[in-house]
This record gives C-alpha cells, sequence and structure tokens, in this order.
C-alpha cells in the first residue's frame, strides 16, 4: 500500500512469509517500549554500555522478521549523513592529542565523544526501526491513537501516508513527461526554474486533489468525525516480550552506574 | 538537516520537545477537520518533494522547502511537516526518536514563521510579485533552519561550534537553490492557481 515508506519494491512487512515474532506483538506496547528504550538508551554514557545497547538492537533486528541487509543498508544511509560532524568531532574537542594533521590536533577524547553518538544514533534507529517501523503505517496510526495522540494529529497522519504513494506515482508521471519533452537536469536556471514548476505543479494537484477527496468524504455522509476501527489487545507474549525488555535496559542502566562507580 | 540521537544535551532535547508540543498544539487549532485532508495531501507532496535530488555541480541535493510549506499552510505546516519527520525516522531511519522535537522546532518552526512574514505577500500583486516574495520566504526558512541545526549544536557542547559553521556554509547553495525553487513554484501556482497559498481569500491563516 505505502511502498514509499516501506520499500522500494514491496512492503518490509509482507504477509505470510515476513510475519515473524515482533509483528505478532501488540503495536501499542511496541511503541511504548520503543520511547522508553531510547530515552534510556540516550541516558547512556558508558561505550561499553552502549554496544551492549547496539547489540540488543541488533537481537530485535533479530527477531523482527524484517530483511536483515536491507534494513542495516537503511541504517547506514544515516551513518553517511553524519560522519562529517563525526569526523571532525576529534579535532575541535580538547583533551589529550592522539595525532595531528596538517596542525590540528585530533584528541582521544573527542574520539570517545564521536564514538558515543555513533553508538546511541544507530541503537536507537535500529530498535525504531525493527519495532515501529515494522508494522503498517496505518497500523501505527491506530495504535498511536488508542495511545491517546490527538485525534487530528492522527488523522493528518493517516492521510499523509496515504497519498505519499498517489503522490508519488504523480511525480513520476510528471518527470516521465518532462524526460519526453527532453529535459536533462544540469546546474543551471532552467534546470532549477523546471523543478521549481514541477513542484509548484504538484501542489496545485495535490490541492485538486484534496478538493476531490472532501467532497467524496461529504458523500458518504462524512461528519467530522472519522472511526478508526482497529482495537489492540494486550496478551502475555506482549507482556514477557516488555518484561525482558525491562529487564535488559535495568541490565544497562546497572552496568553504567557500575562502570561509572568503577 | 536531522540531528541523531545522542547528539544533543538533554536540556536541548526537553526543550525542543515543549516547544513542538506546543507547536503542534497550535498548528492543530488552526486546522478544521474540514482542512485535513487538503492538509494530509499536502503535507504527503512534501514528502514526496523532499525526495527530489536537485543538481548542483558535479553533486546533488535534496529539497527540504519547509518555506514553501509555511506559505501554502500557514500554522499547519507545523504538523504537517512534523508528521513528515516522524514518518521519515521510523520507516527510512533518518533523524532519531529522542530528538524528535528538536527537529520539529528547527524545521516546522522556520516553516510557521516564513508563512506568517511572506504568506500574505506572496497573494498580492502579480504572479512575479508573489514569486520574488516567495522566492525570499524560501531562502529565508531554509537559511533559519540551518542557524536553528547550528544553534542546537551550539548549545550542546562547544565541541559542535566548528561543525555548525561548517553545516551553515556548506548550506550557502542550498539556500539559494531552495529559494530559486519557491520562487518558480509559487509563479506557476499563482498563475494556475492563485487560491493556494495562505493569505489569499478563503486560503489557509
Amino acid at each position: 500500500m505505502t511502498y514509499v515508506l516501506t520499500g522500494e519494491d514491496k512492503p518490509l512487512t509482507g504477509f505470510g512469509a515476513l510475519r515473524a515474532a515482533v509483528s505478532s506483538l501488540d503495536p501499542r506496547m511496541r511503541i511504548v517500549m520503543t520511547v522508553i528504550y531510547a530515552v534510556t538508551v540516550v541516558a547512556l554514557d558508558d561505550l561499553r554500555v552502549l554496544s551492549g545497547a547496539l547489540v540488543l538492537s541488533m537481537w530485535l533486528l533479530a527477531i523482527s522478521g524484517l530483511p536483515f541487509q536491507k534494513t542495516l543498508k537503511r541504517m547506514a544511509m544515516m551513518d553517511g549523513f553524519i560522519i562529517f560532524t563525526l569526523i571532525l568531532l576529534p579535532f575541535t574537542m580538547p583533551g589529550t592529542p592522539m595525532f595531528s594533521v596538517f596542525g590540528f590536533d585530533a584528541t582521544w577524547e573527542g574520539l570517545w565523544r564521536a564514538t558515543e553518538i555513533a553508538l546511541t544514533a544507530n541503537a536507537v534507529i535500529l530498535a525504531v526501526m525493527t519495532l515501529v517501523g515494522s508494522m503498517e503505517p496505518v497500523t501505527m496510526g491506530h495504535a498511536l491513537f488508542a495511545l491517546k495522540t490527538p485525534e487530528r494529529l492522527v488523522h493528518l497522519m493517516m492521510f499523509t501516508i496515504r497519498y505519499i504513494d498517489v503522490l508519488r506515482e504523480e511525480y513520476l508521471r510528471l518527470r516521465t513527461s518532462m524526460k519526453l519533452r527532453g529535459f536533462r537536469p544540469g546546474t543551471n536556471w532552467h534546470t532549477y526554474r523546471s523543478y521549481g514548476y514541477l513542484v509548484g505543479m504538484m501542489l496545485v494537484r495535490a490541492i485538486e486533489r484534496s478538493e476531490r477527496i472532501l467532497a467524496a468524504m461529504k458523500c458518504r455522509g462524512f461528519c467530522g468525525r472519522i472511526v478508526l476501527l482497529e482495537e489492540f489487545r494486550l496478551t502475555r507474549t506482549d507482556l514477557m516480550f516488555a518484561g525482558a525488555m525491562v529487564l535488559a535496559l535495568t541490565a544497562l542502566i546497572w552496568a553504567e552506574v557500575a562502570y561509572a562507580a568503577a | 538537516m536531522h540531528i541523531v540521537d545522542g547528539a544533543l544535551s538533554n536540556p536541548v532535547l526537553i526543550g525542543g520537545a515543549v516547544l513542538a508540543v506546543g507547536g503542534i498544539a497550535m498548528g492543530l487549532k488552526k486546522l478544521p477537520l474540514e482542512r485535513i485532508p487538503a492538509a494530509g495531501v499536502l503535507s504527503a507532496s512534501f514528502f514526496v518533494a523532499s525526495l527530489i535530488h536537485v543538481p548542483i555541480g558535479p553533486s546533488s541535493v535534496h529539497l527540504i522547502l519547509n518555506g514553501l510549506a509555511g506559505l501554502v499552510l500557514g500554522w499547519a505546516a507545523f504538523p504537517a511537516l512534523f508528521v513528515g519527520l516522524l514518518l521519515q525516522a521510523v520507516f527510512f531511519g533518518f533523524g532519531g526518536l529522542t530528538v524528535l522535537g528538536v527537529n520539529a522546532v528547527n524545521i516546522a518552526g522556520p516553516a510557521v514563521l516564513a508563512g506568517l512574514i511572506f504568506g500574505r505577500l506572496v497573494s498580492r500583486g502579480g504572479p512575479m510579485q508573489g514569486a520574488i516574495w516567495g522566492g525570499l520566504g524560501g531562502g529565508f526558512a531554509i537559511a533559519a533552519t540551518t542557524l536553528a541545526v547550528a544553534f542546537s549544536l551550539a548549545l550542546s557542547g562547544d565541541e559542535f561550534v566548528p561543525a555548525a559553521k561548517l553545516v551553515f556554509v556548506a548550506h550557502i547553495p542550498v539556500i539559494v537553490i531552495e529559494a530559486l525553487l519557491s520562487g518558480a513554484a509559487i509563479f506557476l501556482a499563482r498563475r494556475v492557481k492563485p487560491e493556494l497559498f495562505a493569505g489569499s481569500k478563503g486560503g489557509w491563516t
């Protein structure tokens, strides 16, 4: 349904083959545990403990049933964005010099800080992608609503999820027609103007589409409320999973305190 | 433009989250249920537009277009862009979870500001005049976003200051391109569908 969100060719959460341990768990519990996990890991400082957190995230990925390589590739893409900031850190943080490049000293403290950020960022985003990202986007909306997220925000999200795919196809159609007319992007005014017109046209079409959607909704008796049907049930497996996660997090916190004391 | 988990200090994270909740609440207040389909479809189109890569010299940049979102949606740009960031973090792994508030403030805050400052100007006068104001608004929003990112990094620790400065310098070409593109987009939209903009009659406020 939302291929753009969940993968290039087909949704990561397929039916049948990919249905694994994590997708049978209560989505509400998964969201809550992910938030608790993220807050805990961000609070951790010790590199050994953070490595433990990354191992825990890897374990989550292993049981989630998501394709291993593809998910790790996405995580690596995020690393690509932050790598420059991380490389700069050893040179900008004061401390014990490690080596110097062109007269700039790299420090051990900076290297540890960079490693700490990299470990935290990867551990958290991996857990987010496996526990929450493995849901159908629509299920995530319903679960967020069940967790008392404002109704209108959830509706806004549902509409966004629904139309990302439609609008991407529209975008690709417009690109195809540009190509047919001999458009080749380059670094020039013509390119930027054409891309601007492309974005403008997408907005115009989007707003016209939304008018048709609203008309269709009114035609079907839309009265200012959208019913979210899905009901969730907390099972024993959910409680066991949550218990195991809490236990693992407690162990991480304990290790952090123990290392700090040592 | 996304900051990841683990880089920022706790006060910055909490401050960002509080501001983001305020922004979302304000945005939702200005968003009657009748407008939600339009806001959702526009939010989706900004999500798709941010996947476009624009060539610049031998490299390419991807668009953010938060200024344009602010000009079209006004206050509603805040929840709309927040939804986009949430979906990106969860399904693409861009950004992070605890930094969601800070990222929302950095990207959606300038969008709303651009909408408030330039929104009315864009819908006034001829299409060309609107396009110039729109271009200024688009450039302003992305410049403000870059500054806000640099500011949140610098607040978290002095070791980030050089990186923050570098981020700003590296984004100057992006600012120029976003300004040009926003201007062109508004020029077209003004000619095809003038009622699209926040300041126009019957538009968003």
